[in-house]
């Protein structure tokens, strides 16, 4: 077992962060949870280190402090191996077209935010010459979609500095996975009506993810099916597109 | 849609669920009436009510201290889930009911009793102490000495006391994962009251009766007795890893069956197999804790092979004086009736808490399956009629169907359970079907 081996959670207090750790944590990872709550990380982080074993701890992450959270991260020693990045913020399209300041919140937390703690820590890695990052960030960004482009614009920009990153670091040995998930259960959705057959638990998520990671692919899409989904969905012209109410 | 165990009585509302105290309170405050609901593994209408408050997500390990077996967990955390982390590191639940897919709360609410009550006493012997949100919102922390009164009336209080939050259990050390089990079987209902009394110091006993038989054959069945195994009673080659969790294998009854799968001749088939399967008339083996405890969790959802429809869970208590006459009536009454019950669990208790509204007390207590056909509303009326008269009381949380009367000459400290209710929750705002019928 790898007991040694630490993993960071960006997002800890997300269902889908969680369920990633949880597969990690099942094989020996100790886990650093980043989180804005320290209320809400305290039970995660009891209920992660009895149910697997393991040593969990609690470490401040919010994107709109970026300085604070940086520090907090290169505090952290041993420097851990891998981060998963689950932070996002869904926000209110319809707000956002009107108010720039939620505009600003959905760019900010889905993009900038991640920038600025992925850029701290592949430097890190970097450096080291070795480890992971697992950006999560969605099929949303395959293609603007009127009912929320903003999120999605802040996601397509995220899959793209991750697609940049990767190609960077891979000549470090250091690698970077990008996860574009469809609809999932979380509390991110928890308002929606979401249809059944294409949408996935936090848990099979976390499967997917982790069998990915173990074979060290690139870009994935989870559940699976959602690949051809999204080929379709980008393949309608525009002219055509512009026309749908998706 | 939204049904327990039973799958009757069922609404059309659906819970909602909440994993911080924030979001409760939230919850609480937002609905005029409502009760919390943990796994729905009760059988009637105790957790069913107008806003559901569910636990299930709530379900986080706090505290486990390996060297004294203390766990704190929030209560949505399941007993499986806690035999999971227990077992590996030589502990098991205090008491633990026939199914371990019941949460921490549901089973601090319905007082719960195992197979070792004539030993070990319900449930609450082994909670130590829970915080409670309470109608208005505010949290209580409840013990035998912080707001006793309140811990008591909690415990086996169904739910209507406010929200049980966190709880911390003291736990049952053991060596192996493993049950000492001893099978006996036993000719009719005398017999069988004799050999549980003779086996009033093993830890774990239950009888599992063929209430088809009739005449001489009346009440006979099997006893199950058990202790936790030590090591060197392991085979060598378990006692290297004496404390592994048994493999889940699951099988699933994902259809309803149809009516007719479950008629008399069926069940009669079922039972004689069950019972003929048995050829030693006594034989003892050494197997894991799950096949013991939990031989119905192999099979999820069985609750459907009774149809859509559902059934009616029937559960009551005799006291020890006219426990073999009222057992005798009982059963003779079922067996006439042919209201075909897929099983019959015949266990002994020790002394009750003698608190509020927690269901055990000295003397045997059966427990029956009755499908839900023509008839059988007005059947159990007349059960309960001759529950009553031989001074018995049944249980809450498997029932979905008894009237006020039968309640109020079953549990002698309804008025108090009443009083303390009036002081901390007036509106009734924790509220259930099942409260409002009984009108609890
Ligand atoms: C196959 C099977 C075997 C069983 N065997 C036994 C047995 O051997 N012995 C026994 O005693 N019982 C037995 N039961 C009954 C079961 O243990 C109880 O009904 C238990 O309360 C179910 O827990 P739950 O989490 O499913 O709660 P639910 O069914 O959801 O709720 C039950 C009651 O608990 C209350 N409640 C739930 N959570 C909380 C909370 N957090 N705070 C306050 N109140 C709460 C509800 O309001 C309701 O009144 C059995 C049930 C089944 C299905
Ligand atoms: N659910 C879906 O259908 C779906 C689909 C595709 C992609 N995704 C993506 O999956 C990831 C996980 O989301 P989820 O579905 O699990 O929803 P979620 O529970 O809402 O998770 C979002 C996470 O981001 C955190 N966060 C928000 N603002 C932050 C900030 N300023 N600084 C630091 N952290 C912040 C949240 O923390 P707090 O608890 O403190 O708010 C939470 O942990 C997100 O990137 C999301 O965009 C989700």
């Amino acid at each position: 077992m790898n007991t040694q081996k630490t993993l960071y959670l960006a997002g800890a207090t997300s269902d889908m962060a969680l369920a990633i750790g949880r597969e990690f944590a099942g094989q020996g990872w100790n886990l650093i949870l980043g989180g804005r709550d320290p209320q809400a990380l305290e039970p995660i982080r009891t209920d992660l280190e009895i149910r697997h074993n393991i040593q969990a701890k609690t470490v401040l992450c919010d994107v709109a402090q970026p300085e604070k959270t940086i520090a907090a991260l290169e505090a952290i020693h041993p420097a851990p191996q891998g981060m998963v990045c689950a932070i996002g913020y869904l926000g209110d399209q319809k707000k956002a077209e009107h108010h720039w300041e939620e505009a600003a919140i959905i760019l900010h937390t889905n993009f900038n935010g991640c920038v600025a703690l992925l850029n701290a820590f592949a430097n890190q890695l970097e450096l080291n010459r070795n480890g992971f990052i697992i950006g999560i960030s969605s099929v949303a960004g395959d293609r603007g979609r009127q009912s929320n482009y903003i999120y999605g614009a802040a996601k397509a920009g995220f899959t793209a500095y991750l697609s940049g990153l990767r190609s960077r670091l891979a000549k470090k040995n250091v690698h970077v996975m990008t996860v574009k998930p469809g609809f999932v259960y979380t509390r991110m959705t928890e308002a929606m009506k979401l249809p059944a057959i294409v949408t996935a638990t936090p848990e099979q998520v976390a499967k997917d993810v982790f069998a990915a990671y173990q074979k060290g692919k690139d870009v994935i899409y989870t559940r699976w099916f959602w690949r051809w989904i999204m080929l379709i969905i980008r393949s309608i012209p525009e002219k055509l597109f512009k026309k749908l109410s998706l | 849609m939204t049904a327990s165990w039973g799958l009757y009585p069922s609404i059309t509302t659906t819970p909602t669920y909440f994993s911080s105290e924030s979001e409760l309170k939230a919850q609480l405050a937002a609905a005029p009436h409502a009760i919390p609901r943990g796994l729905g593994r009760s059988y009637g209408d105790s957790s069913l009510g107008e806003a559901m408050l569910c636990t299930t997500r709530y379900n986080r390990f706090l505290a486990f201290d390996t060297q004294n077996g203390h766990l704190t967990c929030e209560s949505g955390v399941s007993l499986a889930e806690m035999l999971d982390v227990i077992v590996p590191a030589g502990w098991f639940l205090p008491v633990t009911p026939g199914t371990k897919f019941v949460t921490l709360g549901g089973a601090i609410a319905s007082d719960i009793h195992g197979k070792n009550h004539h030993i070990d006493g319900a449930f609450s012997n082994f909670v130590t102490q829970f915080n409670l949100m309470t109608a208005n919102g505010q949290v209580l922390t409840c013990s035998r000495t912080e707001n006793a009164e309140l811990f008591w009336a909690t415990l086996g209080g169904m739910g209507l006391t406010g929200v049980i939050l966190q709880a911390t259990l003291q736990l049952k050390k053991i060596e192996t994962a493993y049950i000492r089990q001893r099978t006996l079987k036993v000719p009719n209902l005398a017999a069988m009251m004799d050999a549980l009394e003779t086996l009033a110091k093993v830890t774990y006993t239950v009888a599992w009766i063929d209430c088809l038989s009739r005449g001489d054959a009346l009440g006979r069945g099997l006893i199950y007795a058990g202790e936790h195994a030590t090591r060197e009673e392991l085979p060598p080659q378990l006692q290297a890893t004496p404390l592994t969790l048994p493999a889940k294998s699951k099988i699933n009854i994902p259809l309803f069956f149809p009516k007719f799968a479950l008629n008399t001749l069926s069940v009669k088939a079922f039972n004689a197999l069950y019972y003929g399967k048995v050829r030693a008339k006594d034989s003892t083996a050494i197997i894991s804790y799950e096949p013991f405890f939990y031989p119905l969790d192999a099979v999820l959802n069985w609750n459907r092979i009774y149809g859509r429809t559902g059934f009616l869970q029937y559960q009551f208590v005799l006291p020890p004086e006219t426990s073999k006459a009222g057992l005798t009536d009982i059963l003779t009454r079922i067996t006439e009736h042919g209201a075909a019950s897929f099983l019959a669990v015949l266990k002994l208790f020790g002394p009750g808490t003698d608190q509020f509204l927690s269901f055990p007390k000295a003397g045997y207590t059966l427990a029956l399956d009755f499908p839900i056909r023509d008839g059988i509303f007005e059947f159990l009326e007349v059960l309960d009629a001759r529950v009553a008269h031989y001074g018995g009381r049944i249980y809450l949380t498997k029932d979905a169907r008894m009237k006020r009367e039968t309640l109020s000459l079953g549990y002698e400290n309804l008025s108090t359970f009443a009083t303390l209710r009036a002081q901390i929750d007036p509106t009734h705002h924790f509220e259930s079907l099942q409260s409002q019928r009984l009108g609890l």
